[in-house]
């Protein structure tokens, strides 16, 4: 069957167009409509977190501290990792392009569990808002980590409201991963074999996995530590009979697997647009799709890194040291392949491609800067500095955020059905990449001469470097406002999008711009490779 | 309904195709179940591995006769609950709806018999950790360890029981309206692999609570 049948003819109606009313929107079962439910409650939270993170590069100008109190620099770095590790970075990529795309890219006209979808979205509203409350009645001074007995004993915060909204989020996470993982054992078209899934599915199914096995320990861990601080009985302090230790392993077997959520899906929209920007394959399909699985796997065995300096054996530590490393090579293996797609390509440097390539240089340097704190004698000096900070903010900043541009903008004509203002968009890549580097560079710098996170003053040496990274933030900020401006601008008044704007191959480029609400006029049938691009210029194959 | 207890949605090719969709989408639920109590089991484990002489002291304060009979009951009611199943593949909605409130009415008797009198007594002994905690002594600690991980536990599982209930209320509240048939069972096929999981999970519970501490 042609795949050009599949196109809409001008007349159907899109999944925009169907139904106008409030009430189409909030009890829609359409994956779409959905993603962009999520894509309106996620950006709102990114720009909570963000604005507390302003505040705090605002109080780091001078040394003494620009706000004068420890316990408002305290609730503001809280909330900023609260909101944006739970209600940005862990939902970003999944919740609205993995919603949007996981079933056109399957040639399905669904998720397997509509309704869940729908429940999932509520659950992160009610627990978005039990956050908001945590946050404004008072906000909670314990650090996203909730390290106990901290957090049960003298914490004065909010940290049960908090911990409740974490918990709800998660069942949010867990029934999102849980329909992907069903909807791509389940769904897929006729043809659509496990080789042929672009590598974005593989991503997001590997996501899946560390979404429904890690997210209900962190669940469980968090229960556990209201109960300690409710009922004041001891789980977690070891004033009343628990173990901190305890707490520790429990927290990081999910929330070291949790940067993986964070990560793999933004891995799968740079493995798309590469070749798309490039005209050519992907290298080693076979390789990325199973780094993305062997990352998966190894990112449950390396929690232990995080408690170098804790008090556990010096066997783990250098087991979990090992493993540490050890899930540094498929990461290496993907942006060698990524690179060998690149050579000899055909490459054209849209705001995707920009973006993406941005996130290369950003997450390699957050990776490689990641195996300086895996060694345990590094470690030991860098443990709880700016090094730490700057090294996950270039994998989870510089790289997921750079990644979740990349899709939203390649996908932008998609999902919108108009086209984004091209030169606003490489300007806001370039803004971003500057600024971002500008912020985060000098944190490693910092780290290295033993500036500690987390406290809202510092000794006048460090002024330089903490007045530069300001600097960087303030630029920073003004690239993520920019994409705002301009995507919510496009919405309006951009160009009508074509079914297929960038030429790229994929199931979801063979349906209109925006799509049907049933996504295909008939299933289609994949015959084809995934990203079976022909390299420009060259001469076709006789096959 | 039974017209349109075949239909199926649009993303599915088959009414079957949908039906054995959903119980895998269960069987990966009880998956993350295995581990969300996975922790707790974990966290058992590791305090009791520190205290071991204050938690088997803890235990041998429990009520073995409680703890039994309920397990009984529970691999009772899940057997009862599966016969039902049986009776639904044959087409007997009658007996699915006979067998599921046998099930029920076994279930609600854990939950009497665990909060109405086990927890109850466990009260007025004052073994619920905190300033009048009843044991005294060098064990203090590991047996109030024992017992903070006694109540949560055994709260967290009945919680997981009242859920369970309401969801064989629904299988009932169905059968009764013909929902179901010999083609088309479904829900009472996904709510028992619930039921049955939350029965497992006891398992694991009644040794560590009533047995472990009890060996010789």
């Amino acid at each position: 069957m042609s795949m050009t049948a599949t196109q809409a003819p001008p007349a159907a109606p899109s999944y925009l167009t169907d139904g106008f009313t409030l009430r189409s929107w909030l009890l829609t079962t359409d994956h779409k409509r959905i993603a962009i439910l999520y894509l309106v409650s996620i950006t709102i939270f990114f720009f909570i977190g963000g604005v507390a993170a302003a505040l705090m590069r605002y109080n780091l100008i001078v040394p003494e501290g620009m706000i004068g109190s420890a316990e408002t620099y305290n609730r503001l770095f809280t909330t900023h990792g609260v909101v944006m590790v739970w209600f940005f970075l862990v939902p970003a990529i999944p919740v609205t392009l993995g919603n949007f795309l996981v079933p056109l890219m399957l040639g399905a006209r669904d998720l397997a569990f509509p309704k869940l979808n729908l429940f999932s979205w509520y659950l992160f509203v009610f627990a978005g808002l039990v956050v908001l409350y945590a946050l404004f009645a008072g906000g909670v001074d314990t650090g996203w980590t909730f390290y106990t007995p901290l957090t049960t004993l003298y914490s004065k915060g909010h940290v049960v409201a908090a911990a409740a909204a974490i918990i709800i989020g998660g069942f949010s996470t867990i029934a999102t991963g849980l329909n992907f993982i069903i909807s791509i054992h389940r769904l897929r078209a006729p043809g659509m074999t496990w080789y042929k899934m672009p590598v974005f599915l593989w991503s997001l199914y590997a996501t899946s996995v560390i979404m429904v096995l890690a997210t209900p320990v962190l669940a469980m861990t968090l229960l556990l530590l209201a109960f300690e601080r409710i009922f004041h009985v001891g789980v977690f302090d070891p004033a009343i009979g628990g173990d901190p230790l305890l707490f520790q392993h429990l927290f990081w077997f999910y929330s070291h697997p949790a940067v993986y959520i964070m990560i793999l899906p933004g891995m799968g929209v740079v493995s798309e647009i590469i070749p798309a920007f490039s005209s050519k394959q992907l290298f080693g399909y076979k390789f990325v799709v199973w780094c993305s699985v062997a990352i998966a796997v190894i990112s449950f065995l390396v929690w232990g890194h995080h408690m170098f300096v804790a008090g556990t054996s010096v066997y783990s530590a250098l087991v979990f040291s090992i493993l540490s490393f050890m899930v540094a090579v498929p990461s290496a293996i993907k942006v060698f392949n990524w690179i060998g797609t690149m050579h000899k390509g055909f490459i054209r440097f849209d705001a995707p491609m920009l973006y993406a390539l941005g996130f290369i240089g950003l997450f390699t340097m957050g990776g490689l800067t990641g195996l300086f704190v895996a060694a345990l004698a590094a470690d030991v000096h860098l443990t709880q500095t700016y090094f730490v900070v700057a090294h996950f903010h270039y994998v989870m900043v510089g790289g997921m955020v750079s990644a979740y541009f990349a899709g939203m903008h390649f996908w932008w004509p998609k999902i919108t059905g108009r086209i984004y203002p091209e030169m606003w968009g490489r300007a806001a890549a370039f803004i971003i990449f500057i600024g971002f580097n500008l912020t985060f560079f000098p944190q490693f710098i910092l780290g290295y001469l033993g500036m500690p996170r987390r406290y809202h003053s510092y000794p006048a040496d460090f002024q330089v470097l903490n007045v530069l990274s300001s600097a960087g933030a303030s630029i920073l900020s003004l690239g993520y406002l920019l994409p705002l401006a301009y995507l919510t601008w496009s919405l309006f008044y951009g160009k009508r999008a074509s079914a297929n704007p960038w030429g790229a191959t994929g199931l979801e480029w063979q349906t209109s711009s925006p799509p049907l609400t049933e996504n295909f006029l008939s299933v289609p049938t994949v015959t084809e490779p995934p990203y079976n691009y022909t390299p420009q210029g060259a001469v076709q194959p006789n096959v | 309904m039974s017209e349109t207890s075949l239909t199926y949605e649009f993303q599915y090719s088959s009414a079957q195709h949908q039906a054995e969709t959903a119980v895998s989408g269960m069987w990966l639920f009880l998956a993350t179940e295995v581990l969300f109590f996975g922790a707790l089991f974990l966290a058992w484990i590791y305090a009791r591995h520190w205290n071991q002489a204050g938690f088997d002291m803890g235990a041998q304060q429990t009520s073995f006769v409680i703890g039994t009979a309920n397990t009984v009951i529970l691999i009772t009611s899940s057997f009862v609950y599966s016969a039902g199943i049986a009776f639904i593949t044959a087409g007997n909605s009658r007996r699915l709806i006979q067998f599921c409130v046998i099930a029920w009415l076994l279930g609600a008797a854990f939950l009497v018999l665990k909060f109405g009198i086990e927890w109850r007594d466990d009260f007025a002994r004052h073994l619920f950790p905190g300033a009048s905690f009843s044991i005294q002594g060098p064990l203090r600690s590991g047996a109030e360890s024992f017992f903070v991980l006694y109540f949560f536990g055994t709260a967290i599982h009945g919680l997981h029981m009242v859920i369970g209930l309401a969801l064989v209320s629904w299988i009932i509240l169905r059968a009764s309206r013909h929902d179901f048939s010999a083609s088309y069972f479904t829900p009472p096929l996904v709510v028992g692999l619930y039921w049955s999981f939350v029965d497992m999970v006891w398992l694991i519970l009644y040794p560590l609570i009533y047995l472990v501490g009890r060996g010789p």
